[in-house]
């Protein structure tokens, strides 16, 4: 029994940790044969301590501390986010609901979707005349895309028996939208909202090396403009980690909102 | 109520279904009769694909047909409505909704809503809850009310259907092929469970079916369709069996054996072969 367990959480632990120390031994490798002082894992991990040890200090805009940066990342990333959210499911549910609103959308969306957002930053600074508006506008633009789409696939997809029980019940629109078709695309949606918090995170990064401020994006260009390259692989794993818990907290929620399909 | 309302509740006349294909026109169903009387209780019969479900889909009122009428009550049916409820093959229950709120959001539609439904009286929430409860109680599953339809096994959740259709007292109660996807020992159970409701509440009803002792068993007449495409009406036959009927009485019945026969006949023999389109 207990060896039994052991077993199973073995199994469940080495190889994960063989993946990290894979990681880390390569990353040795190129530490000890690179001729350009790339930082080794220990010396890296020495200054993380130190970076992470006053991770809220400020000395003006240009020096603050990583969870300051972060912080001011994530505020970007939500604010875009929102907004996209606030204007883009709205946007799928009636794209997805009525047929003329679909082919009406469908080309511009095609046109659209593909483009870098960065191409999307300067139309922002125009526009906004500000740095931080912009950065905004470019995870709104980039965000939205996903959330529209899943949003309306997931309105064309409520199973058509879901809709002859509203029918059949003569359920008011009011109660056809709560009762059926919101719960019935709302993993749906999660989708989207997930993809779409994916991408700002990417985008927010680039955004910020462009557009300067506060953020995670800036210090890492910051950091490289210092020649201070163990910070740069430390923001690298901010990043990741940040990234990892906002799909992990968006999974989550997906789940508890996912319920069994009628088999027909 | 007059006699011709009561003998003549529900009635199709000269009805056709030409369904727009890619290859053209398809004629499903084509002059198609049929009267239903107050709390008789109708099976239609027929192979695969001979337009049984597209008939109900018209009597639901979930497609208009392409030619002809159907009306019930004196009223022409032109759209669906609780009045005519429908118990879906595959249950489609809302899987986000307990089994008590999936009969609770009919019950709330005909009974919490004033004068909506002919006329009915405006319930306030106790009694809107107590008739779901009853309902519930009707087909035994007071116990599962708060479970979600995943939760539950396939005869539970169509229990739960016919929970549903029944709670709104439809003045026809449309069933399409309610059992088929269910086991022999639960499609025995539940044939019985609602062969019991049916006489509590002369209900009038008509059950889609391929099952022959089903049909045989449960009603008042089967009106057995020729195969597609334009089926119409083959046959009615009238099962003058005394109720209450009781399955194991009635399996060495000469009258029983009879009828079942009868339809085998019509289906196997005349109806044998499935034209190809």
């Amino acid at each position: 029994m207990f060896l039994a367990l052991l077993k199973e959480g073995l199994a469940k632990t080495v190889p994960p940790v063989l993946g990290l120390a894979l990681l880390v031994g390569i990353w040795s490798l190129v530490a000890m044969g690179s001729t350009n002082n790339f930082p080794t894992p220990i010396e890296t991990a020495r200054q993380a301590i130190d970076v992470f040890s006053n991770p809220f200090y400020s000395n003006g805009p240009n020096d603050q501390g990583v969870g300051w940066n972060v912080l001011s990342s994530l505020k970007r990333v939500a604010m875009g986010f929102g907004l996209a959210a606030l204007v883009g499911i709205p946007l799928g549910f009636v794209i997805g609901r009525f047929e003329f609103l679909s082919r009406m959308f469908n080309p511009l969306i095609s046109l659209l979707r593909p483009v870098s957002p960065l191409a999307w930053l300067p139309i922002g600074l125009l526009v906004f005349k500000g740095a931080n508006p912009a950065a905004i506008w470019t995870i709104f633009i980039c965000s939205i895309w996903p959330m529209v789409i899943n949003t309306a696939v997931g309105v064309q997809r409520v199973p058509q028996d879901y809709m002859n029980v509203a029918r059949v019940l003569n359920l008011s629109e009011w109660k056809i939208i709560t009762k059926i078709l919101f719960p019935a695309v709302l993993p749906y949606m999660l989708t989207g909202v997930r993809l779409a918090v994916g991408t700002a995170w990417l985008v927010i990064v680039a955004a910020e090396m462009l557009t300067g401020g506060v953020g995670i994006g800036f210090w890492v260009w910051d950091e490289w403009n210092n020649l201070n390259v163990k910070n740069i692989i430390i923001a690298i794993f901010v990043i990741g980690i940040v990234g990892l818990l906002l799909e992990m907290a968006l999974i989550k929620l997906a789940t508890a909102f996912t319920y069994e399909e009628v088999k027909s | 109520m007059s006699d011709a309302l009561s003998t003549r509740y529900l009635e199709i006349q000269g009805v056709d279904q030409i369904f727009s294909t890619k290859k053209g026109d398809f004629q499903a169903l084509k002059g198609i009769n049929l009267a239903v009387a107050k709390g008789e209780f109708v099976a239609l019969i027929g192979h695969s694909g001979c337009g049984k479900s597209t008939l109900l889909n018209l009597m639901a009122g979930l497609t208009r047909p392409s030619a002809g009428s159907l009306i019930c009550a004196n009223r022409e049916i032109s759209g669906p409505g609780p009045e005519r409820a429908v118990v879906f093959q595959n249950h489609s229950l809302l899987p986000w909704l307990t089994c008590f709120e999936n009969i609770y959001l009919g019950v709330e539609r005909v009974f919490g809503q004033s004068a909506l439904v002919d006329g009915k009286t405006r319930e306030n929430k106790p009694q809107l809850k107590e008739r779901t409860d009853q309902a519930l109680a009707l087909v035994g599953l007071s116990h599962a009310a708060q479970k979600r339809p995943g939760e539950i096994s396939g005869g539970m959740k169509q229990r739960v259907g016919i929970a549903r259709a029944l709670a709104m007292e439809p003045q026809v109660l449309l069933l399409d092929e309610p059992f088929g996807a269910l086991d022999a020992l639960t499609r025995a159970k539940l044939q019985d469970e609602l062969l019991a409701i049916v006489a509590k509440t002369s209900s009038t009803v008509v059950m889609v079916t391929h099952d022959v002792d089903e049909a045989v068993l449960l009603s008042d007449k089967i009106v057995m369709m020729t195969n597609g495409p334009a089926a119409t009406i083959g046959e009615v036959l009238s099962v003058k069996l005394p109720r209450p009927r009781s399955r194991v009485a009635l399996a060495d019945d000469a009258r029983y054996l009879q009828y079942r026969k009868a339809v085998i006949d019509f289906l196997y023999t005349r109806q044998a072969h499935v034209e190809k389109t």
